[in-house]
């Protein structure tokens, strides 16, 4: 278990940090891309909690995955501030553009890029203001031939 | 992540120097060029103007200091360069990278004539019209440079603090009638003073930095562009308190926050005292800016709503006494300590003093903060600042308040923009986003966003957000299909959410529902008004 390999020291580092569990899974996803299923029992060990506890702030934290993403992830903004000014469109186009591809399209309320949208983000690195359909496309072309 | 792209660090800063010609940047004065490092100007490109004016400089041999400020929050000029002049900041804006090699030929390293120059940055009318308090240093110090910070002020307050009595401190805050910026205006002074009055051997600070709704930046801007502000408004309100650590919770959609905030910690050396800080990211979760899911957060666990009592300040985080404020509430805090209370106090109107800092977003033309006195109207703020829709249709709603806030329509412009006029129209200022609609949009469908949106994100702990909300959806699925006579059911369904609900989640999302319909009843084909 490669993974696992990674993991221990993540928890080991933070074991006895107070409220420690968003820290470690933070760091593990920021590891591996996403925590691996076969990490929860060991956390949940170390940090003398269930699985079930574990497993249940993974699910109800948007940002947490338990299977590794795309290729990119792309995160689109769907807040009010965005829908002012295209997102719905943008979205859709997205949508169509990403479909079938290896990137991973979500949804995400708000960048605070509430003045320049429609706003989106790749890989919680690059952000992106006033975003038309085709300017998306020219930066998923660009993303693409970069492989 | 990395939002510098080709500097390299000098000490106690993020100033560099790019690239050094040969012989040159000893004796030789080099000039100093701001570019944003704000995500807002990286997301317009600021990063390329970087590589840019690098590449020229050093095709050039020109020496020069490079700092990545934050932004002077014109969005609509980012990114927005300036250049330190015998005659003070000179902007040139929105410049793009292909830009640079034109600006270098316009001389813009001694203000030089160009298309994009703005002239004096501090005399730009849409700048010079505020009033900034808490947000005066933004886009004006290096975020990266402690030594700047100080030289502009900062940490007089907390050296006032540290010769006052807790009590005194306290007096203070409240004397200077700050209410909590985060939305719900609770008077910060109170809240402090109940922290104080209450026996434990640990008590914590925490920050509420999950700015989730949608149109604010502000905290953001703030932690971005000048992170020692917050650092030390947490730091006054620990000796205000009796607390030692704190935490500052920011959401993991901002990671360029964090990361400010990581490197501001990293060299505050002994800036903070005994103050343990640390700052901790969230994960996506709208309901964790509710100050009590934010600590079930904070504390390791879903962001589940608790019942209040007891109130955070009586048992807060880890069941300790804890003082939780937004951003703007702490960085307002070290110049009430260093100009006095009354300084803050004079400003303002009725029960709101001090200042506010708007942000002005969506379909807007000149959209970014606006740091005024309460009591400007609503529709100045619209046009004399904003100028309009950015569509250049006309407005036709404006949401206040975030995902939470009311919709008003063009004839509620005139409301003034203070926490009871708005209270009085149903309405609230919430983190003071305002966000712009032109004529372009479905009220409608802007209501049953509303719905979804509380069904994207209710913790749910209790029964009418979580479910409330999914019925909402399918109500104004319905009466968008043509069956008015539901439109009586979604009210009723709204009012059972407003009175039932455990926190502001479920009981103010009916607040757009119910005032998209009462202001904008045709686009629910509504005839009966």
């Amino acid at each position: 278990m490669e993974s696992l390999v990674t993991v221990a020291p993540i928890i080991e580092a933070h074991r006895l940090q107070p409220g420690a569990l968003l820290p470690i899974l933070h760091e593990i996803q920021d590891a591996l891309g996403f925590i691996p299923p076969e990490a929860v029992p060991q956390i949940a060990r170390e940090l003398n909690l269930s699985r079930a506890e574990i497993h249940g702030v993974i699910s109800y934290y948007a940002h947490f995955r338990l299977t590794p993403p795309g290729r990119h992830v792309v995160r689109v903004c769907c807040a009010e501030a965005c829908q002012a000014v295209g997102a719905q469109a943008l979205a859709e186009h997205a949508r169509t553009r990403l479909a079938g591809s290896e990137f991973t399209l979500e949804p995400v309320y708000c960048l605070g890029l509430c003045a320049c949208g429609p706003s989106l983000q790749i890989d919680e690195t690059t952000l992106h203001a006033q975003v038309t359909p085709q300017k998306f496309d020219e930066l998923i072309a660009a993303l693409e031939a970069a492989a | 992540m990395k939002v510098e792209t080709m500097t390299t660090e000098s000490a106690g800063g993020s100033a560099s120097t790019l690239p050094l010609a040969r012989g040159a940047g000893k004796s030789i004065a080099r000039t100093t060029i701001f570019v944003p490092g704000d995500a807002a100007a990286l997301a317009l490109g600021a990063d390329a103007v970087v590589a840019a004016i690098a590449a020229e400089a050093a095709r050039q041999g020109i020496s020069l200091r490079l700092v990545r400020n934050g932004t002077r929050g014109m969005v609509w000029l980012e990114p927005l360069v300036e250049v330190a002049t015998a005659q003070g900041r000179i902007a040139y804006g929105p410049v793009a990278a292909a830009d640079v090699p034109g600006l270098f030929a316009a001389g813009f390293m001694t203000g030089g004539a160009h298309p994009k120059c703005l002239g004096p940055t501090d005399e730009i009318p849409w700048l010079a019209r505020q009033q900034r308090l808490a947000c005066r240093r933004i886009g004006v110090v290096d975020p990266r440079s402690l030594a700047d910070y100080v030289a502009r002020g900062g940490g007089e307050g907390l050296r006032r603090a540290r010769a006052m009595a807790p009590a005194a401190i306290v007096d203070a805050v409240t004397g200077s009638g700050l209410r909590g910026r985060g939305g719900a205006a609770f008077p910060a002074g109170i809240k402090w003073r109940t922290v104080l009055a209450a026996p434990a051997a640990q008590k914590y600070i925490v920050c509420n930095a999950d700015e989730g709704d949608s149109g604010t930046f502000s905290d953001r801007m703030l932690m971005e562009g000048d992170p020692y502000c917050l650092l030390e408004g947490m730091a006054i309100a620990g000796l205000a308190v009796g607390a030692s650590q704190g935490y500052i919770y920011v959401r993991s959609e901002y990671p360029h926050a964090v990361a400010a905030l990581d490197a501001a910690l990293e060299d505050a050396g002994d800036f903070l005292g005994d103050f343990k800080l640390e700052v901790r990211k969230g994960a996506g979760s709208y309901v964790c800016g509710e100050e009590t899911a934010l600590l079930e957060s904070l504390e390791g666990r879903r962001g589940i709503v608790r019942a209040k009592p007891p109130l955070p300040a009586i048992s807060g985080l880890f069941g300790r006494p804890t003082v939780i404020n937004n951003v703007i509430t702490f960085a307002s805090v070290p110049d009430i300590l260093a100009q006095g209370a009354a300084a803050y106090r004079d400003l303002g109107c009725g029960r709101s003093r001090g200042t506010l800092p708007f942000q002005l977003a969506g379909n807007i033309k000149y959209g970014g903060l606006v740091e005024v006195p309460f009591g400007l109207s609503l529709r100045e703020l619209l046009y004399d600042f904003g100028g309009g829709s950015r569509s250049g249709r006309p407005l036709r709603a404006v949401q206040v308040g975030g995902p939470l806030g009311a919709y008003l329509p063009a004839a509620q412009f005139d409301t003034l923009l203070d926490y009871e006029a708005f209270a009085t129209i149903g309405a609230g200022l919430g983190h003071g986003g305002i966000v712009a609609f032109d004529d372009s949009v479905d009220l409608a469908q802007q209501a049953r966003y509303a719905m979804k949106f509380c069904a994207i994100e209710s913790c749910g702990k209790c029964t009418p957000c979580r479910i409330g909300s999914t019925r909402g959806v399918e109500v104004i699925d319905r009466i968008r299909a043509g069956d008015t006579r539901q439109i009586e059911l979604l009210q009723e369904l709204c009012e059972t959410m407003t009175q039932g609900s455990l926190c502001a989640m479920g009981s103010m999302t009916p607040i757009p529902v119910i005032s998209a319909l009462r202001h904008f009843p045709e686009d629910f084909g509504d005839k009966r008004t």
